[in-house]
């Protein structure tokens, strides 16, 4: 959520993402940038480099050496702490900010937990959760879309991954939130960060003495190089997938239900023909990624003709390289049955969203349901539309009414 | 019709496999391989143009003269 901030004026020198106007409506500054200066730069929040291309996107994505993931957060954090072993920040968030050799094998432990097959066996439980999410509300003719519905699956199926409460959804939520969306607020961001750090390291501790199947039991068993892995790695991996488990994904389910709700021929379209989810669930990721990453730069170099420097914050405008034309035919428009969609939402080379197999489902299964039930809805008249943004875009409140 | 998938590039977005579970598979790793030698069966070739077109790592490609 955007608190209030200096007004742009000239984006290509003073960009700010978490400029209110920016985070509502980004689509036509992306597209000033992309043909007057696609490599936009602030001074802004400790500074930083924004590429708003597809083609530059994906060049920095696969370019490791020159651009590293040891920052990946797109707002830096100002929070001063004294070093703390068992911290979050200690370890980071392996795989998603570290470089190869730690990211390889780190990234290997998590794969097969969201491979297509495990992903097919969340399904049932994904489908009942929407199911009785939506019997909560159906009656009264309205809901928040975001709130009573987005918000509220991809937690349940990331904690019972990591083998933590459901019952505690709304906590985890709030930690999240603090950490992502409001990482420009110290106070709030520390509060998400040690929420979240000394919740998994007490579950830490007690699946040391009574192990599950769960994600987080699975990493205290496993050896690397002949040794257990450390708590903190772990803290940090198991954080990762809270975190990443839960904003992302809400916030593309929550986008999707906006464009239908605003745009009612295609969701008349989909619920006439159902085959058609599975290319307008690639086309609803393009039209609306969530997802912006950092790099830092490593050494003194050139991009595209851009100078810049040895720690230099890199930020990949994911949603901004989805919306480019000189990538995709009517960029700005959704159509659900676009045939060759290249997209990167879930970014692109060694650092592709582990989870996108999960999110896939998880945003499918969502709409289906959704639709199912509901075949018509509008955004309720008059109400208000929160959007956050950021290091992750999508709705916070989305008032609809339906029939 | 022939192809390959690379897998240096193959990143594991398993976009081949949603659009042709016929010719691909992918491992728990997430890794793409073509099933089979990667001939494509005519009424499965359009499936094979659009699992090159949508591949995010360009992956996948289609060996040219390839004597049969």
């Amino acid at each position: 959520m955007a608190r209030a901030t200096k007004p742009v004026g000239d984006w290509s020198q003073d960009f700010d993402v978490l400029d209110a106007g920016y985070i509502e409506d980004p689509y036509p500054i992306w597209d000033v940038l992309r043909t007057s200066c696609p490599i936009a730069h602030t001074e802004r929040r400790g500074g930083a480099w924004m590429l708003t291309r597809y083609a530059d996107v994906v060049e920095a994505a696969h370019d490791i050496g020159r651009f590293s993931s040891l920052e990946v957060g797109v707002i830096n954090s100002d929070v001063q702490r004294e070093p703390d072993d068992e911290a979050l920040a200690q370890y980071g968030l392996p795989p998603i900010s570290a470089d190869p050799p730690l990211h390889t094998w780190t990234r290997r432990l998590i794969l097969p937990w969201f491979s297509h097959k495990r992903v097919a066996g969340y399904e049932a439980m994904t489908r009942d959760l929407a199911r009785r999410l939506i019997d909560g509300f159906l009656d009264t003719g309205n809901a928040d879309a975001a709130v009573d519905y987005a918000q509220q699956i991809p937690v349940r199926v990331i904690a019972k991954i990591l083998g933590v409460p459901e019952s505690l959804s709304d906590t985890f939520t709030g930690w999240v939130r603090d950490m992502l969306e409001f990482a420009d607020d110290p106070e709030r961001n520390m509060r998400g960060q040690e929420g979240i750090g000394s919740y998994l390291l007490d579950e830490i501790g007690r699946r040391k003495v009574d192990p599950g199947d769960d994600l987080i039991s699975e990493l205290l068993r496993t050896n690397h190089e002949g040794k257990p892995l450390e708590d903190g790695l772990v803290l940090g991996m198991a954080a990762l997938l809270m975190i990443a488990g839960i904003d992302t994904t809400w916030s593309s389910i929550g986008s999707s239900l906006w464009h239908l709700a605003t745009h009612p021929a295609d969701a008349a379209r989909l619920v006439a023909e159902p085959g058609l989810m599975s290319s307008a669930v690639e086309e609803l990721l393009r039209a609306y990624s969530p997802v912006t990453m950092a790099r830092v730069v490593t050494a003194d170099t050139e991009f595209a003709g851009c100078p810049m420097h040895n720690g230099d914050k890199l930020l990949m405008n994911f949603p901004a390289a989805n919306r480019d034309p000189e990538a995709f035919e009517r960029a700005d428009e959704v159509i659900l049955d676009r045939a060759i969609n290249r997209h990167v939402a879930f970014g692109t080379g060694i650092h592709r969203c582990a989870g996108s197999n999960l999110a896939r489902m998880e945003l499918s299964v969502a709409l289906q349901e959704w639709l199912r039930r509901i075949p018509t809805f509008r955004l309720a008249e008059g109400a208000e539309l929160t959007w956050a943004g950021g290091q992750v875009r999508g709705p916070r409140v989305l008032l609809v009414a339906f029939p | 019709m022939k192809i390959r998938v690379d897998p240096h590039r193959c990143q594991g977005h398993a976009r081949c496999y949603a659009l042709s579970p016929e010719l691909f598979s992918v491992d728990d790793y997430g890794q793409s391989s073509v099933i089979g030698d990667g001939t494509v069966p005519p009424e499965l070739e359009e499936k094979a143009h659009l699992a090159i077109a949508n591949c995010p790592e360009s992956a996948i490609e289609e060996l040219r003269n390839q004597r049969r």
